[in-house]
């Protein structure tokens, strides 16, 4: 360490700058984030109530392949991956290269109608499909009016239709949000070379696949890997939706360890454990994206 | 483009777009509607609006559950947005091995899933009496890597020209991220605004688990607690996701073009 009266240099000045510039958010995301993490880890080979934990080696980690409703939320979390993110970002896609038209007129309406969906919070959205859903809700007092159906038909009961609606639910938040990204990104896009496959006679599914894809990959990776975040760690819409039925059709991961750590006799040993194998999974999940996108590397 | 492919394609950008607002126009046809009139249908505003918002405040403090909102998100907002900036700024202009090995292990935060740190931080903040907080509220969320590389890759675009000016004429390099890039980076800033303002009038887990206390609930929660009764009146329901929604739906409208410069400029 330098002296009080010895001058720092100009270079290592400006490096010590840049570090106290960058400490807060480096501080924060280390006590917020990694912090407990660590925590979750030592808490996951524990077992007890309260302050009274016992070493219980991997017993929470066994206990969960074996846990009958962890497994069906696995399973729902990815059926919901599975359904949900691909037909999600393959629409968001062709919207964005629609919507990338020079010619097109009212695209500034199009675009706010279908980004305004993000503008709803999640517990509210939620709310408003399971109402429409609803046994005396409006989907089924129109299909009554209509003669599709004699009396309402209980979406939310049986567990095909509800999970259906969980998936219909995401598609409509989040599509919007993830056509920004797309649109953006084909900014970046010289909008010639389009002209120009349009001039060779490239037809707009060829111009599709074989070049909006392609130059857009980077901003597709982030999205799909973005979103396979997301839906391992749904919560909101299980809760709120389909408060996790029928008999556990549709509850998702988060939405279990929240009712065995705060809502049942808490087990935050066994539920630590089981935020743990959510943890893999998106890391897993994310190399994998990203190998498959990086082919080029 | 030929006059078929037109047709097909408003057409369906027509389609999408209706079906984007329609929950959002229901949501408010049923909030000045009585319940009955919901279920049986009804798609024109009725006049109900007054009774339900006289049985909504009646049934929830939906006065306290605003202002609470208001509170830890305008809070977050401000400081998220300091912090975050600060750190991206940094990052960007005086990166060195260090400091992009810092960042990089940062991003990786990215990847934690909120349930893996809840249980820990719930443990934590109870001992340190944070639980219907504020503080405890925000602490979780004000970094975040979404952020910080967000500002980061705007100061990228920063002139490094304008920095060795500044330097010369005596500024220190804090007065050169408040006079300089603060005020030039404005579309950065509105974006950053509306995704975090979002994100914490949104959040819903982590306000269930601290928030045990009805004074300190939010919003999102009030709504929540509504829906758990055996019946359901759908025009006071419906007037509390109003409520819930005008803020953001405010925000996004006024901000919304500096957010797609904004995303935009993180997508480069």
């Amino acid at each position: 360490m330098s002296g009080p009266n010895k001058k720092l240099t100009l270079s290592r000045k400006q490096n010590l700058s840049g570090w106290a510039f960058l400490t807060p958010a480096a501080i924060l995301i280390a006590a917020m984030s990694f912090y407990p993490m660590f925590r979750a880890l030592i808490l996951s080979f524990k077992t007890g109530v309260g302050l009274n934990m016992k070493w219980a080696g991997t017993y929470n980690y066994v206990r969960m392949f074996q846990d009958a409703v962890f497994m069906q939320a696995l399973k729902n979390n990815f059926i919901y991956l599975i359904f949900q993110v691909p037909i999600m970002l393959v629409l968001a896609l062709v919207l964005a290269s629609l919507l990338n038209n020079k010619d097109l007129r009212f695209k500034g309406f199009f675009r706010t109608a279908i980004f305004l969906p993000c503008a709803t919070s999640l517990v509210s959205y939620a709310v408003i499909f399971r109402s429409l859903f609803a046994v005396d809700g409006l989907i089924n007092t129109v299909l009554i009016n209509t003669g599709l159906l004699s009396t309402g038909y209980n979406f939310l009961g049986h567990a095909t239709s509800a999970r259906i609606i969980i998936i219909l639910a995401l598609i409509w938040r989040w599509t919007g949000y993830n056509m920004v990204f797309y649109l953006s990104g084909l900014q970046n896009i010289e909008y010639s070379i389009y002209e120009a496959a349009k001039i060779d006679g490239a037809s707009p599914w060829q111009v599709f696949w074989k070049m909006t894809v392609p130059l857009l990959r980077p901003t597709i990776l982030l999205t799909a890997i973005m979103s396979t975040n997301g839906t391992l760690q749904l919560f909101d819409e299980s809760v709120n939706l389909t408060n996790g039925g029928p008999a556990n059709a549709t509850i998702t991961m988060s939405h279990y360890i929240y009712n065995m750590s705060f809502k049942y006799v808490p087990n935050f040993g066994y539920a630590a454990a089981m935020s743990y194998l959510i943890l893999i999974l998106v890391a897993v999940l994310a190399f994998l994206q990203m190998k498959a996108g990086d082919k080029r590397d | 483009m030929t006059k078929g492919k037109k047709i097909i394609s408003y057409t369906f950008l027509s389609i999408v777009s209706l079906l984007s607002i329609f929950p959002l126009y229901w949501m408010v046809i049923a909030a000045t509607n009585k319940s009955v009139d919901v279920s049986r249908g009804t798609m024109l505003p009725g006049m109900e609006l007054i009774n339900n918002f006289k049985n909504l405040v009646a049934s929830q403090n939906v006065l306290n559950a605003m202002t609470n909102s208001f509170k830890y998100a305008i809070a977050m907002t401000v400081l998220s947005l300091a912090i975050c900036s600060l750190a991206g700024y940094g990052f960007e202009i005086f990166h060195d091995r260090g400091k992009d090995m810092v960042m990089s292990v940062i991003l990786l935060a990215m990847m934690v899933p909120f349930a893996a740190t809840m249980i820990p931080l719930y443990q934590l903040f109870s001992k340190a009496h944070l639980l219907n907080s504020t503080a405890g509220f925000i602490l979780p969320m004000i970094s975040t890597p979404f952020l910080i590389m967000l500002f980061r890759q705007s100061a990228r675009s920063f002139p490094h020209d304008i920095i060795e000016a500044a330097r010369m004429d005596g500024l220190n390099e804090f007065q050169i991220f408040y006079k300089m890039f603060f005020p030039t980076m404005r579309s950065t800033y509105a974006a950053a605004m509306t995704i975090t303002f979002m994100n914490a009038w949104n959040s819903y887990l982590w306000p269930k688990v601290i928030m045990s206390d009805t004074k300190s609930a939010t919003m999102p929660m009030l709504v929540a607690n509504l829906t758990e009764g055996y019946v359901t009146d759908y025009g006071m329901l419906m007037l509390s996701v109003v409520f819930c929604t005008i803020p953001t739906i405010v925000i996004f409208f006024l901000l919304q073009k500096s957010f797609a410069e904004g995303i935009t400029g993180a997508v480069k």
